[in-house]
């Protein structure tokens, strides 16, 4: 206490108080983490062990790799990583040219008809057709069993788009006047000036789009008939809660397959997590900044 | 603006010497050829825009008719029932049914999912270490990215009748049961879930307002002699209570809206009657069944609601705090 003489004392009830913050953190950090720990170690337990356990997992029991290896032989889920790569990369890039076409359009000052599209921009946030009449319109397009359906419908995120927005609204006008009087045109402006100077914003918008494609299922689950384009979410859909729902009804045909079905679910589950996980300690910083940014203009 | 002003504006505003046209139709040209590039760049936007929201819009008429596949949509064909489908959904049992599960469902999760971020960032804030509380902070965010389909299939997997949550519950004399087939407890799984996947995420805009605040009137309560928790109550609450209104104010617009994934994986027939909400409901009847009149009639009754709710929320929330979502 001597050295604290200068400041206030810290009284029993605070030190009280520091002591289960940090103890009540830790707990919460336990109650996030401990499900996909319990995952990870279902996943690469013997199944037979695993379902005679009871309770909570601290270790695997038992070892068996036998649930990775036939998720990795599972060509299903191959193709599903294959698709969702694919709607992750082509998705986002036609998302970023979209968003930044339109906050490009939106954030130009003085034009007569700029307020208007951004009425009829915004509008959208606040009404929608709904499911049906969207579905139909898509189907309408010709888009009903092809990929482009899970690409050009949400190509636009309206909220990504005023956060792309506020940010070229934030671009000094003097670098895009003295570029125009270089006789620069708008898309040179566009390319040179606005792109680069505001990449950071882009690059959170990138991430949330990729990781928006990533996780999506929906659209894919009321667009796509053919299991060929299937993403992965659809895949594992099926494997986690269509197949539970039969379990309910239906005893399974062999005991060990049965057995062996249970440790897949979990395996299939840390397959198709893992490029998140593994990304999201790196990436975090960026989404971060994401939510301080849209919360400005919320 | 006003009129008037766009009047005085073009009146007296241009010292130009020529008379200009000021016509809006003259001013509609001169724009159009001098930020002709701008709305070419638009035109991709606004072609999207026309078909992906505004054509759906349109195709709300089919909730005032009976339409199938083939039927045409608008003139000739159109075979009008007026207000029929409307009527028939106020007029069933399901009407009820979705729109107490809707209610219940998302007042629940207001009640318990609004004041957990809050508290978190406030206790985040208290770290001393304030390693310890980046550390903390990643660790919480990281549930927000599990996708949906892992998240629900997680629950299934943890709450099922030998599922690790239903043993641990059970140590403490619960059933034995797989609880998604509980009606009862689905509002608890679909809120406790949804808090542990939301908190952290949901924290980040608090901890924003909170590094926000003045440490100078930190430094001037301690001098006057108060301690850490009345400095809370004087001084971190108020700064951040502007943030928690708007927070809780666009909230509340939402009230009638709860998305239908969570639920669709969530659900099955046995606890329908607690779990289904007007989303689910819609793609239910709609897609699955291809009711699309009923469907679409029962999706424009909620996004008419849910437009309602958020107009009045936001006269609400521009006159409380003066933001305002438009």
């Amino acid at each position: 206490m001597a050295q604290n003489k200068n400041k206030i004392k810290i009284s029993p009830a605070e030190r009280a108080f520091d002591i289960f913050n940090v103890l009540f953190m830790f707990f919460l950090c336990i109650i996030m983490i401990y499900p996909f720990f319990y995952v990870v170690v279902a996943s690469i337990s013997e199944p037979a062990k695993l379902m005679a356990h009871d309770g909570l997992l601290l270790a695997p029991q038992g070892l068996s790799g036998g649930a990775y290896s036939s998720v990795l032989k599972n060509p299903r889920v191959w193709t599903g990583y294959g698709n969702t790569i694919f709607y992750v990369i082509v998705g986002t890039t036609f998302n970023i040219i979209m968003t930044v076409l339109c906050a490009y359009g939106l954030s130009r000052k003085g034009l007569m008809f700029n307020r208007i599209v951004t009425i009829m921009v915004v509008f959208t946030m606040y009404f929608s057709g709904g499911m049906v009449p969207s579905f139909l319109v898509v189907r309408g397009l010709g888009l009903y069993n092809s990929r482009l359906a899970l690409i050009i419908p949400g190509a636009i995120s309206t909220f990504n788009m005023i956060i792309m927005r506020t940010a070229m609204a934030g671009v000094p006008d003097s670098l895009e006047e003295s570029a125009r009087l270089e006789g620069a045109s708008h898309l040179q402006v566009l390319f040179k000036i606005m792109i680069p100077v505001t990449m950071p914003t882009i690059a959170v918008l990138i991430l949330y789009y990729g990781v928006g494609h990533w996780n999506s299922w929906f659209s894919a689950s009321i667009y796509l008939k053919d299991p060929s384009k299937y993403p992965l979410q659809l895949y594992l859909r099926q494997i986690l809660i269509q197949s539970q729902m039969s379990d309910m009804n239906q005893a399974s045909a062999s005991e060990d397959q049965a057995l062996l079905a249970e440790t897949i679910k979990y395996a299939t589950i840390i397959v198709a997590t893992v490029p998140i996980l593994v990304l999201y300690p790196f990436l975090q910083k960026y989404f971060v900044k994401g939510v301080m940014v849209g919360s400005l203009k919320g | 603006m006003s009129a008037s002003s766009l009047q005085n504006g073009g009146n007296s505003g241009s010292p130009s010497p020529k008379v200009r046209d000021t016509s809006f139709k003259a001013r509609a040209i001169r724009d159009l050829k001098r930020n002709y590039e701008i709305y070419l760049i638009l035109v991709p936007v606004i072609v999207f825009y026309l078909i992906f929201s505004y054509a759906p819009m349109g195709g709300l008429a089919i909730a005032f008719q009976d339409w199938r596949p083939g039927r045409a949509m608008f003139g000739e064909g159109a075979r009008w029932v007026g207000l029929k489908h409307f009527k028939d959904f106020f007029g069933s049992y399901y009407f009820v049914r979705v729109l107490r599960n809707t209610v219940t469902i998302s007042v629940s999760s207001l009640a318990f999912g609004f004041p957990a971020p809050i508290i978190l960032a406030l206790m985040l804030n208290e770290l001393k270490s304030k390693y310890y509380a980046r550390a903390v902070q990643t660790v919480v965010y990281l549930p927000h990215f599990i996708s949906m389909v892992v998240l629900c299939g997680m629950i299934n997997l943890f709450v099922r009748d030998n599922g690790v949550i239903t043993q641990v519950l059970g140590f403490f004399g619960f059933p034995k049961q797989n609880m998604l087939l509980n009606p009862d407890l689905f509002v608890p799984i679909y809120v406790i879930s949804g808090i542990w996947s939301g908190v952290g995420w949901g924290s980040i805009i608090y901890l924003a307002a909170l590094s926000g605040v003045d440490q100078q009137l930190y430094e001037a309560a301690e001098i006057d002699g108060a301690g850490k928790w009345m400095q809370t109550i004087h001084i971190t609450l108020p700064c951040i209570v502007p943030t928690i209104i708007i927070q809780f104010i666009m909230r509340t617009g939402q009230i009638l809206s709860v998305g239908q994934e969570k639920i669709i994986l969530l659900y099955n027939e046995t606890i329908y009657d607690k779990a289904d909400v007007i989303s689910s409901f819609v793609y239910r009847k709609g897609l699955l069944e291809s009711n699309w009149s009923y469907s679409t009639a029962v999706g424009l009754f909620n996004s008419v609601i849910n437009f309602a709710l958020v107009t009045v929320v936001n006269k609400i929330s521009s006159t409380v705090s003066e933001t305002s979502l438009w």
